[in-house]
């Protein structure tokens, strides 16, 4: 279907100006590639999640949605994050050429688009996309169950692999008041119950805890084993730590203690797992943009008011099974494009 | 918003714009850009792009026109915009100039202005689209 290796691809040039559109495509059309038009960003949506392209050529300035819309909507697309994307604006000022590169644009091109730059630089992505593709499918084949459990066997390798799966962060609400105000024994034991009955939920599900941290732990569905319906399994497990601290709970009022709440925030996507650290000591761990988020969106817990937090991406893959609520989107420290947050409504 | 300030010299934070528009020493169409754009694009593309831009560019001055009119900024500013990137792609350089001036500027200054960097505009445009027909006839 695509014939990117011979030079030739399939392109969309979205933009709504006539002139532009035109003459960019027929650029394009000299260069050997199969262009597609749109004339502002939600028919390139529409027809990118429709037919399939190697390479979009986007425009910023547009009615409708603009090229920023765009881009925002492909970052959550777990179909259509990975296509190439180069911006061809005229917009004044660095800060928005930033802008498009930070969300997700591999290049950008100033208008008029020289043809020469322009054949460069698409074939550059091209190739990029290609490497990426190979890549990916070298990683599918790798994370088999069979090869991660020969891997869990043979004592695991330090180094990492990229891998698709769902980060949870949970953690108590008010937890070092509640340790200051009550004898250390009596903060252990409550740790120690804590600890259990989170970890009994975790596993219950396919979950690995990889991390604890005071009354924080961390934990990872789809890795180092691979789980098919990680969202879903993580979704399950924050569900039924928030029952067993409910149930947690109504000991802990019949025996005149306060209320302990818990916040859990999951996230999912792509990250690196691995074992690091040294040949004595090492520990399992991910890392990447999904586990900052996981972690923000814990943390957001508090301000949302919420027991429990999800990506876009967690809930695409729940697909409608476990229900959620859309809280809109929030800005979160280190993450350039605000998030849209979704709370998990099934009890 | 950013506030407005009316004429040169004035402490507005906009950057230089030049004064491209009122060089009468400046062609009208950039013949190297104008060669080179048939060069890259094909004669008869070029002449069918002509076209386009002489049949879009009048909706677009209407857009400023009715932008500045209805205190649409946005619109202003996409149209001025629109017209920017097109100016340039044909080598007029000065329309282009004009039109990123009013950009960038913004409806404020336009209004500032008292619409005259507009009036302005559409004069260049005039000539522009005379030029460009006489190159595409030629």
């Amino acid at each position: 279907m695509r014939d990117a290796r011979h030079g030739a691809a399939r392109l969309l040039v979205v933009d709504d100006n006539k002139v532009n559109r035109l003459l960019l495509a027929r650029n394009l059309e000299l260069q050997g590639h199969r262009v597609a038009l749109a004339e502002n960003g939600r028919v390139a949506l529409d027809m990118l999640r429709r037919e399939s392209f190697d390479l979009l050529l986007l425009d910023m300035e547009m009615p409708e949605m603009d090229g920023f819309q765009v881009l925002e909507q492909l970052v959550n697309d777990l179909n259509l994050r990975d296509l190439p994307v180069i911006v061809t604006s005229s917009l004044e000022g660095v800060a928005n050429i930033v802008r498009c590169i930070e969300l997700g644009a591999e290049d950008y091109l100033t208008k008029p688009v020289n043809p020469v730059l322009l054949k460069a630089r698409i074939g550059a992505s091209l190739e990029k996309k290609r490497l990426r593709d190979q890549q990916k499918e070298l990683v599918r084949r790798f994370a088999t169950p069979e090869v991660a459990q020969h891997l869990q066997e043979s004592g695991f390798a330090l180094g990492g692999t990229r891998v698709r799966a769902s980060v949870l962060f949970c953690d108590i609400r008010d937890f070092t008041p509640l340790a200051e105000s009550q004898p250390p024994e009596e903060t252990i034991e409550l740790l120690n119950t804590y600890y259990t009955l989170m970890f009994d939920a975790i596993s219950d599900h396919g979950g690995v805890v990889t991390m604890m941290m005071g009354d924080g732990l961390m934990a990872v569905f789809g890795a180092p084993l691979p789980l098919p319906d990680h969202c879903a399994s993580a979704v399950r497990a924050a569900l039924e730590m928030v029952q067993m601290m409910e149930l947690f709970n109504v000991e802990r009022a019949a025996a005149a203690k306060p209320q302990i709440r818990i916040g859990i925030g999951i996230a999912s996507g792509e990250m690196v797992a691995g074992y690091t650290g040294t040949n004595e000591r090492a520990t399992y761990t991910c890392i990447g943009n999904t586990v900052n988020l996981a972690a923000r969106l814990e943390a957001h817990t508090k301000v949302a008011a919420r027991a429990i937090l999800i990506d876009s991406e967690t809930r695409a893959g729940l697909a409608g099974l476990i229900p959620s609520e859309s809280l809109g989107a929030a800005p979160f420290k280190g993450i350039a494009a605000p998030v849209e947050v979704f709370a998990v409504t099934a009890g | 918003m950013r506030t407005s300030s009316a004429g040169p010299g004035g402490d507005s934070q906009c950057p230089p714009v030049g004064h491209a528009a009122n060089d009468m020493t400046q062609p009208t169409i950039d013949q190297a850009t104008f060669d080179e754009l048939k060069e890259t694009a094909g004669a008869e593309f070029v002449v069918e792009l002509v076209d386009t831009f002489l049949a879009e560019a009048p909706p677009m001055l209407d857009d400023l026109r009715s932008a500045l009119a209805a205190g649409d900024a946005d619109r202003f500013r996409r149209a001025a915009h629109s017209l920017k990137s097109n100016s340039n792609t044909f080598g007029a350089s000065a329309l282009g100039a004009m039109a990123r001036e009013l950009e960038l500027g913004g409806l404020d200054r336009a209004l500032a202005a008292g619409g005259a960097p507009l009036a302005a505009l559409v004069d260049e445009y005039a000539r522009v689209a005379a030029a460009l027909a006489e190159l595409r006839d030629a």
